[in-house]
């Protein structure tokens, strides 16, 4: 079974032509990778239905905006999987 | 269809919230200046307003589950295929479903019928996000009346 930062790796490299081996777990999605909101969409999309779940990124971004967290705390990818986990976990409890 | 006001739509048929889907019917006008240039001879209805229409449909059907509490805009046309032509003078029945609503986003897939024979289809992506204004919320609820939107149905259920 893959983990969860390979799916997630895996996911952004089909839908963004980003090449797989620049997909790090300390990449930062927007900042290293160029990844702009419309490809978060996608991405969101994607893992939504990868792991069952719904990614909130509208509660993140407002959490951003308001200056409550910083982007690495969503968008850095190990990060950003260690959400997914919890969110995963969150479900089957 | 309105083509001067860019409404592609005429009526909804029917809104199941419970499966999540919209029929949509629409005719396409007998005459338009639009047929002048598409084209010269050979007037066709323009694969973007079919793909406009099918995102038309699936914003109301948006509308409708999130009861007038959000509005989606369009962001994003995957998978698009116009499968055959379609003339002035066609009806179309437009059908819609949700295929994934995320945070912020939703996506349907709409295909559009004419003389019971699938002419185009698409996946769609919206941005969905709270009415900017109340005013506008309100021009989009009688825009919705004025197409047969079931209010009752889309508020109250």
């Amino acid at each position: 079974m893959s983990s969860t930062f390979d799916t997630v790796a895996n996911i952004i490299a089909e839908t963004c032509d980003v090449p797989r081996e620049q997909i790090k777990p300390e990449s930062h999605a927007i900042d290293d990778l160029g990844i702009d909101s419309l490809d978060m969409l996608d991405i969101a999309f994607a893992i939504d239905k990868a792991f069952g779940i719904k990614i909130p990124l509208e509660e993140w971004t407002q959490e951003v905006n308001d200056g409550k967290a910083t982007t690495d705390k969503y968008f850095v990818l190990g990060n950003l999987c260690t959400q997914i986990d919890s969110l995963v976990a969150a479900k089957q409890a | 269809m309105r083509l001067e006001y860019f409404q592609l739509i005429d009526r909804i048929a029917g809104l199941d919230r419970a499966a999540q889907t919209i029929r949509v019917e629409a005719q396409v006008p007998a005459a338009n200046t639009i047929f002048e240039g598409h084209f010269p001879g050979l007037p066709l209805m323009p694969g973007v307003l079919l793909i406009e229409a099918m995102a038309q449909s699936s914003g109301w059907l948006l509308i409708g589950l999130n009861r007038f509490t959000r509005m989606p805009f369009l962001a994003a046309i995957k998978e698009a295929k116009l499968r055959s032509f379609v003339t002035p003078g066609q009806s179309l029945s437009i059908s819609a479903g949700l295929v994934h609503e995320g945070s912020g986003y939703a996506v349907t897939k709409a295909a559009i019928e004419a003389e019971g024979k699938t002419v185009c289809g698409a996946e769609i992506t919206f941005r969905v996000v709270p009415f900017p204004n109340e005013s506008f919320r309100a021009s989009m609820e009688a825009m919705a009346r004025s197409i047969g939107f079931p209010m009752e149905a889309a508020v109250d259920g």
